[in-house]
Parts: structure tokens; C-alpha cells; sequence
């Protein structure tokens, strides 16, 4: 039996109000990718992805867009980690996620991480288009297996572009029938979660942070552009958030 | 074209300061995660995978004349480390620089000029390759090798490895190296009409992480 995969996708759209907060003008969630409003802090909204069904499975095709207009502040989170799992479906599952900052507005976009079961084949793709004077926290940590689990086939390509240009593009490979070495000395090196951190911010094309390394499996890096990554490899999730929590707490003071 | 040229371009003794640079191999050998003929294989092969089918991809594009400033900040943000970025550029400078005075082009002279500090690596092979006559494949192969042979090269040196089990690492290798370079020049054609996205950019966290720790010793071997 073959059955098509499920296809979803939610939007979120932020504007400033005039009165020096956030207005959620769209807000629309779709099948298994529900979005509730939550208390507002200060002049940012909050925006929490709330899964309704398990998934992605294979076969599905999720998205997600969030786009934030000039002088708007939008923080989304989500309520669980996502768990990529293996499907009835033929083929990988999609995740695509398509975030767009006007000049003068701020995306904090930190959601659970993403889990990559046994079995499982999931692309994920995230595409970040930034309008100089943009602003972003962008936080994307992945898990492989769940405990004592080998893990599924997980490909993630990251592409930040600051009007138009590239600023950042990396994809990782992982997981049975990945290219070799995935998981050797120059990969992962046996580490089962890792981690992405980028922050931009108008201010460092004139100052930008400086270079230095978190531990033996972690460093934040200042790009080619207004902008740093904190790459970051750990034993687990815990471990990974509390070093890309702790980097982001320097950077945003 | 002279194939030849293929064979002056990828030799190690090309006087392009290669020699200077581990591609990531002194880190790792510090590190314990390379300890010998297996695991420097295995670091090899993931990065041939990932930094190697990168350069290997910005190399062939830049054979086939797309604009080395586009390939070139392509590059950067394939390249999150900055001492990486800093290696690049110094490595694309020493090759401009030998290969003005091998293969005169006016393309190298007004890439040189853009680029005062030097250009991505890659972009100037690419552009090498061109003007000694060489086609995206040659470049592919020519970047791709390099990503393998200067590891395996530094880490006889590093660890007191056998050359011959070195070599045997890139023998073994060449199978992957083959299906590397093709997906490179393949994804350098698609440039051509779909601009710079199409260029792959597999990363390798640990190649990344492990420059940066590597960039602040106070003594070190190799540049990088």
C-alpha cells in the first residue's frame, strides 16, 4: 500500500502596531503544525509551534514561514522537540523553513530540537532572507536517535542571505547512507547532538565578537558579514543546549 | 589543452605554499582523533566529503569562467571559521602568485587585483586551471585530491606514519574521489544557469571547531 504523505504548511506574519508593540496580522497554523499566540514580552510577540500529530513522517512535506516587517519583534518557540520518525510514505520528508526580516525588525526563532529516529529520512531545509538592519537569533540543534537508538537519515542545509547575498551556507549530512566519514575525525567524531547558533546584528559589521572556543567541541565564530555562528558538538541534548545557552547569553549582553 | 598541465597544477612541489598547511590534520592528530592509518582514512574521507566537494565544486565553476567575486564570497559563507577564511585567502595568494609567472592570463591579473589579499583558494585554481587550458573536470579533480593529499602528507610527518600507509589511504580513496569531482563539476554547471545556491555546502563541524583551536596555539607545525 502506498499512502502520499501528509502536507502542511503554518505562517506567521509580524508587523509593528504603531503603539510600540507587535501585531500578529497572520497567524495560521494547518493540520499538524499548530500555532498558538502566548504572552507577549515587552514590544516582541510569541508565537509557539505546537505539534498536533507525530511527525514529520516519511513522505511528509511540512512547512513553516515567518515573515517580520520593519520594527517588528517576533520570538517563536515550540512546545516539544520534533521527531523525525519513519513513515508508511516512500521517500524522505521535507522541512522546510522560510524566515524573512524586513530592515529594523527582530526574529528570535528558538524552537525544541529536532530528534532523528531510527529509520527515519528527513531534509530539512531553512532559508533566512535578511533586509540590512535586520536582526536574528537563530537556534537549530539536532539530535541523533533517541536514547540507545541508532539514528535515521538526516540531511539539514542552513542558508542565511543579507539582501541578497550569502552570509552563511552550510548543510550536514548524517545517519545510515550519508557520504563517509560523516561520523569520523572530521565530522561528529562519535558526538550524537549538535548544534547551530546565528546571531546577526547590525551593529557588529563595525564590532564584530571575537573569535573563541566553548569547550574542546565548540567555538563562535564571526562571519564574512554582521554575523556569528556558534557551531557546537555534545554528548547530548542537555549538554548542547546548555553550551549554545550559554553562548547566546554573552552575545546578547 | 595539454593534460600535462593537469599533472604540473596538482603536484605537490607546485610552489604554491601547500606544503605549509595540514588541512586540518595537526588539530586532529593533537586532539587523539587521529592516531593512525585508519582514522587519518577516515578523516580523509569526511573531508573529501564535505571542505573537499566544496572547493572541489567553487574550483570547477571557476573553470568555467563564472564570476570569481560571487564564487568567491560563496566561499566565506561556506566557511564559517575565520581561520580558515585566513588560510584560504593566504593559499589563494601564494597560488596566484606562482601561477602568474607559469600560466600569464589577463583573468588571473584582474583576479589579482580585486582581490589584493588573495581570493579564496578554490576560485584561484579554478581560474589556474583555466588558464593553463584545463576544463571544470581537471579543476574538480586537481581541488579535490588536494583535500586529501595534505592531510595524508602532514600526518607522516605529524605521527611518524609510514608514507607508505599514507599513500595507501589515497589509493584507497580513489574510487570516492572519482564520484567527488564529478558531483563537483556537475554542480558547477547548474551555477552556470541557477547561480551560486546550486554550489554544494556540505560542512564538517570538527574541520571547523577544530581550526579555531588549532588558530590559538602559540606553537604549532602547520599554518593550518
Amino acid at each position: 500500500m502506498t499512502t502520499a504523505g501528509v502536507r502542511a504548511t503554518a505562517r506567521i506574519g509580524a508587523r509593528a502596531d504603531g503603539r510600540g508593540g507587535t501585531a500578529l496580522p497572520v497567524l495560521e497554523g494547518e493540520g499538524p503544525l499548530a500555532l498558538r499566540r502566548t504572552r507577549a514580552s515587552g514590544d516582541e510577540a510569541r508565537v509557539m509551534l505546537v505539534g498536533a500529530m507525530s511527525g514529520p513522517l516519511g513522505g511528509d512535506r511540512f512547512a513553516v514561514e515567518a515573515e517580520v516587517g520593519e520594527g517588528a519583534r517576533l520570538h517563536v518557540g515550540s512546545a516539544a522537540a520534533t521527531i523525525a520518525l519513519p513513515g508508511q510514505a516512500k521517500g524522505e520528508a521535507r522541512y522546510d523553513v522560510r524566515l524573512d526580516v524586513s530592515g529594523g525588525g527582530e526574529l528570535r526563532w528558538l524552537p525544541e530540537q529536532l530528534i532523528s529516529a531510527q529509520g527515519s529520512d528527513l531534509y530539512v531545509s531553512s532559508r533566512v532572507e535578511l533586509r540590512s538592519g535586520a536582526r536574528l537569533v537563530f537556534r537549530e540543534e539536532q539530535v541523533l536517535g533517541r536514547v540507545g537508538e541508532q539514528p535515521g537519515r538526516l540531511t539539514s542545509r542552513l542558508t542565511v542571505r543579507l539582501d541578497g547575498r550569502p552570509l552563511l551556507d552550510q548543510e550536514l549530512s548524517c545517519g545510515p547512507g550519508a557520504p563517509g566519514g560523516w561520523d569520523g575525525p572530521a565530522g561528529l567524531g562519535g558526538h550524537r547532538a549538535l548544534g547551530q547558533l546565528v546571531v546577526v546584528r547590525p551593529e557588529f559589521e563595525s564590532e564584530p565578537p571575537q573569535a573563541r572556543l566553548l569547550g574542546e567541541y565548540a567555538a563562535l565564530m564571526p562571519l564574512a558579514g554582521p554575523a556569528a555562528l556558534v557551531s557546537a558538538l555534545a554528548p547530548d541534548a542537555l549538554r548542547l543546549r546548555r553550551v549554545l545557552d550559554e553562548a547566546l547569553r554573552t552575545l546578547d549582553r | 589543452m595539454s593534460r600535462a598541465a593537469l599533472l604540473v597544477l596538482a603536484d605537490g612541489r607546485f610552489p604554491a605554499g601547500g606544503h605549509a598547511h595540514s588541512g586540518g590534520a595537526e588539530a586532529a592528530v593533537k586532539a587523539g582523533r587521529i592516531n593512525g592509518a585508519a582514522s587519518l582514512e577516515d578523516f580523509c574521507r569526511g573531508r573529501l566529503n564535505t571542505a573537499g566537494l566544496v572547493s572541489a565544486a567553487l574550483a570547477a565553476a571557476a573553470a568555467l569562467g563564472v564570476d570569481p567575486a560571487l564564487l568567491d564570497s560563496a566561499a566565506d559563507a561556506r566557511t564559517p571559521s575565520p581561520a580558515l577564511r585566513v588560510a584560504a585567502r593566504r593559499l589563494g595568494r601564494q597560488l596566484m602568485r606562482a601561477a602568474r609567472a607559469t600560466w600569464p592570463s589577463g583573468e588571473l591579473d584582474a583576479l589579482a587585483r580585486a582581490f589584493p589579499k588573495g581570493a579564496h583558494q578554490p576560485v584561484v585554481l579554478g581560474l589556474v586551471a583555466r588558464a593553463a587550458g584545463l576544463g571544470p573536470e581537471d579543476a574538480a579533480y586537481c581541488s579535490a585530491y588536494e583535500s586529501v593529499s595534505g592531510p595524508a602528507t602532514a600526518t607522516v610527518r605529524l605521527l611518524s606514519l609510514d608514507p607508505f600507509d599514507a599513500t595507501g589511504v589515497l589509493a584507497r580513496l580513489a574510487p570516492e574521489l572519482d564520484v567527488v569531482a564529478r558531483a563537483a563539476a556537475d554542480a558547477a554547471r547548474n551555477v552556470v544557469d541557477a547561480g551560486v545556491d546550486a554550489l554544494p555546502s556540505a560542512s564538517a563541524p570538527l574541520l571547523e571547531i577544530g581550526a579555531q583551536a588549532h588558530a590559538a596555539w602559540a606553537v604549532r607545525l602547520f599554518a593550518s
